[in-house]
């Protein structure tokens, strides 16, 4: 796991003749030759490999499944360009789009969740609580009921919505520096006003206007087009690295700000770039799919109490994101026959056992913040 | 656990800043009284009320639609803010709210399900499935939040909350895409509003509000004990059962009882114990429950009143509903609040 990979001062005359060594949850090892050290939690090694077959099971099912059922092994063909060319046609044009939606969506929420509650120290805080969807669900849903709607679509929309709401937040956390403390409680009152500027359209537009928004408020994968997954296949591969790159600083920031300034981290520098990556990833991935609801909350805690780690570890919240997304996605398309229901309909009725069962059975009192 | 001498100089700062606060909310109930389609000079409510209306409009108006209104206003908003109150005291988390422990979903899920696969169509019918709603699933959620190894954590009170809450809501939304009807009640309902509510539906509602308030300012005292942390409070001869199956039944009759009747009117129940803890620490009191939670009593309903009345004279001659404006209102009110001083903590 990268993300665990701490560097260790190197060696001073007498080093520990034991090449790797056992504290707690954490292996670490040292190789001689060439000079490489590190700690790793196997444990969350070995959930994060679980957690990347079970996503790469749910994408092959995902991309198989539809009104035609293709068996997987096709899929496999028409994915490396060979085989038939009519289930070369589907696989591109119409179930790769959707499951890479899903995928991505899934990997941005879990990710970004996972640095919100981390350097927020609150479980609580996810972009579903702190004014990023709903502000992007603001201006969508006054896009659909005022119709403004042709001009601009929904994805811009959702863009600036997000951006707008998650810049308002930081702006107005800001005094001389910015606490987590701070920041989710501005955060709240952003999503509260959003929240009401959108049951007010929801209020006051026509029944098929509000049909329209909602099917668009809780989360929805139908009928994406490649146009849709570009630009957050572009932003993850910028946002991603520094993300995980960043989970040692932002680990240390959890000491509080006097140890971690103590220990060389600028504390500032790394919670602006941690906001900013995960207000551009949740921005990307909520007008790509909607505020896809309940994922960047629950994915990290779950993923959390999987690999039980005192903190939500981002690549196993991105991963277990991507398969909450992409099962509930299946689930949404199967569960009716004939019916369509938007997958953030799912992803509550999905996630929310899995996340209680989790909690029921945490074996340490407070593991969850 | 101060002195008696410190405890002898706070109480009439207390009792002060209460009064201050009830003063503020008299003044919004005569103003609720006066603003509207049709204004009233305030000399005619008074007179209205003693029984010497001016003409018989006004008394009707007064006594058929503005008394219940106002009426309303102040049931369901003292009982949101001590249900708010009485939650973040009894989870010690600043976030905690009535929505976040499921009531509100809970209530929303049981009114599409009832306008949705029963046809129910009148409030009397679904203001009990929406209070049904409400205590079942916050029993839901205090029950799954206790069970396990190491029972029941704030953390995971909240989270057992925040879980059920998307669970509920997906199955809403789930009934409400399908069903064009339960949407269209469900929308005005959500919206939360004071307006067209008659005198009966608060009659019915009242009781368990009573007996939820009393619950709630019964805990007060161990809530001062509870929030020096479980070991602590132990420690002092508190039995923590007991007093959160207490808290959880408070909150449930008291939200339970507003969400049924006004909609799920978020905020409220948030901001206002951040509101309340904020003067205190102002008047030089401590955080002691014990003023707190007839604080948050007081000005909740100042709040939802004040809302109430700038959506009557806004949107003339429409309404909006109170629920969002309190948003409009509290949201920039908070802001602000977090930004000018560091927050007294939990």
């Amino acid at each position: 796991m990268t993300t665990e990979l701490a560097p260790v001062p190197p060696p001073k005359g007498d080093a520990d003749p034991t090449p790797t060594r056992r504290t707690g949850d954490r292996l670490a090892f040292r190789i001689p030759v060439p000079p490489v050290s590190g700690v790793v939690r196997p444990r969350l090694l070995a959930v994060c490999l679980l957690l990347s077959a079970a996503t790469f099971l749910a994408f092959s099912v995902e991309t198989s499944v539809g009104d035609i059922d293709l068996p997987v092994t096709d899929v496999m063909k028409a994915l490396v360009g060979v085989g038939d060319p009519g289930t070369q046609l589907i696989v591109h044009e119409l179930r790769l789009p959707r499951a890479l939606a899903g995928l991505l969506v899934g990997i941005a929420f879990g990710i970004s969740g996972a640095l919100l509650q981390t350097v927020t120290l609150n479980p609580l805080a996810s972009p579903d609580m702190m004014g990023i969807t709903q502000g992007a669900g603001a201006v969508v849903v006054a896009g659909i009921v005022l119709g403004r709607d042709s001009g601009l679509n929904t994805q811009a929309l959702g863009l600036l919505g997000a951006l707008t709401a998650g810049l308002l937040v930081y702006v107005l956390a800001w005094k001389r520096g910015t606490t987590g403390y701070r920041i989710v409680l501005v955060g709240i009152g952003i999503a509260w006003i959003c929240t009401s500027i959108t049951d007010y359209l929801l209020a006051r537009g026509q029944r098929f206007q509000a049909q329209a928004a909602l099917g668009w408020l809780v989360g929805n994968l139908n009928g994406r087009t490649w146009d849709q997954i570009s630009p957050l296949a572009i932003t993850m591969a910028v946002l991603v690295p520094p993300a995980v790159l960043l989970g040692r600083q932002i680990r240390i920031l959890q000491l509080g700000d006097d140890v971690a300034k103590g220990l060389g981290t600028r504390v500032h520098t790394v919670r602006v770039a941690v906001l900013l990556i995960s207000v551009g990833l949740v921005a990307f991935g909520t007008a790509t799919a909607g505020p896809v609801a309940f994922v960047a909350l629950a994915a990290p805690q779950v993923a959390q109490r999987l690999a039980g780690t005192p903190f939500p570890p981002p690549v196993a919240a991105g991963l277990t994101g991507a398969v909450m997304v992409l099962v509930s996605d299946l689930a949404a398309r199967k569960i009716i026959p004939d019916t369509e229901l938007p997958v953030g309909v799912v992803t509550g009725v999905l996630g929310a056992p899995v996340l209680l069962w989790l909690l029921i059975r945490a074996n340490r009192a407070g593991s969850g913040g | 656990m101060g002195t008696s001498a410190v405890r002898v100089a706070k109480g009439p700062r207390a009792v002060l800043l209460l009064t201050f606060s009830g003063v503020a909310l008299i003044t919004l109930c005569a103003l609720s009284m006066a603003f509207g389609a049709l204004g009233v000079p305030l000399d005619q409510v008074w007179h209205t009320l003693l029984g010497n209306p001016p003409n018989a409009r006004v008394d009707t108006v007064i006594w058929s639609v503005r008394l219940p209104r106002t009426a309303l206003g102040l049931a369901t908003g003292a009982a949101l803010g001590l249900a708010g109150a009485l939650m973040q005291a009894l989870t010690r988390n600043p976030l905690a709210d009535p929505g976040i422990l499921g009531v509100s979903a809970g209530a929303a899920f049981a009114v599409v399900l009832s306008v949705g696969v029963l046809g129910m169509s009148s409030v009397y019918g679904y203001i009990w499935f929406a209070f049904g709603g409400a205590f079942a699933a916050s029993v839901l959620v205090y029950v799954l939040g206790g069970l396990g190894r190491s029972g029941s954590t704030p953390v995971k009170l909240a989270l057992a909350g925040v879980a059920v809450t998307s669970l509920l809501f997906s199955l809403t939304s789930a009934i409400a895409l399908t069903d064009p009807d339960a949407l269209n009640r469900y929308r005005f309902w959500s919206a939360g509003s004071l307006a067209d509510q008659d005198q009966e539906v608060l009659l019915r509602v009242l009781p368990f509000l009573a007996v939820g308030a009393i619950l709630a300012l019964a805990c007060a005292p161990a809530l001062n004990s509870l929030a020096l942390g479980d070991d602590v409070a132990k420690s002092l001869g508190l039995r923590l059962g007991p007093i959160r199956v207490q808290g959880v039944v408070a909150v449930t009759l008291l939200t339970g009882g507003a969400v049924a009747v006004i909609g799920p009117v978020v905020f409220v129940g948030l901001v206002v114990p951040h509101i309340a803890r904020v003067l205190a620490q102002l008047a030089g009191l401590g955080p002691d429950h014990r003023w707190l939670l007839p604080l948050s009593a007081v000005l909740a309903p100042c709040l939802l009143l004040t809302a109430d009345i700038a959506g009557r004279l806004i949107a003339r001659p429409t309404e909006i509903q109170a629920g969002i404006l309190v948003a409009f209102i509290g949201g920039p009110f908070f802001i602000a609040l977090v930004r000018r001083r560091r927050l007294a903590e939990l």
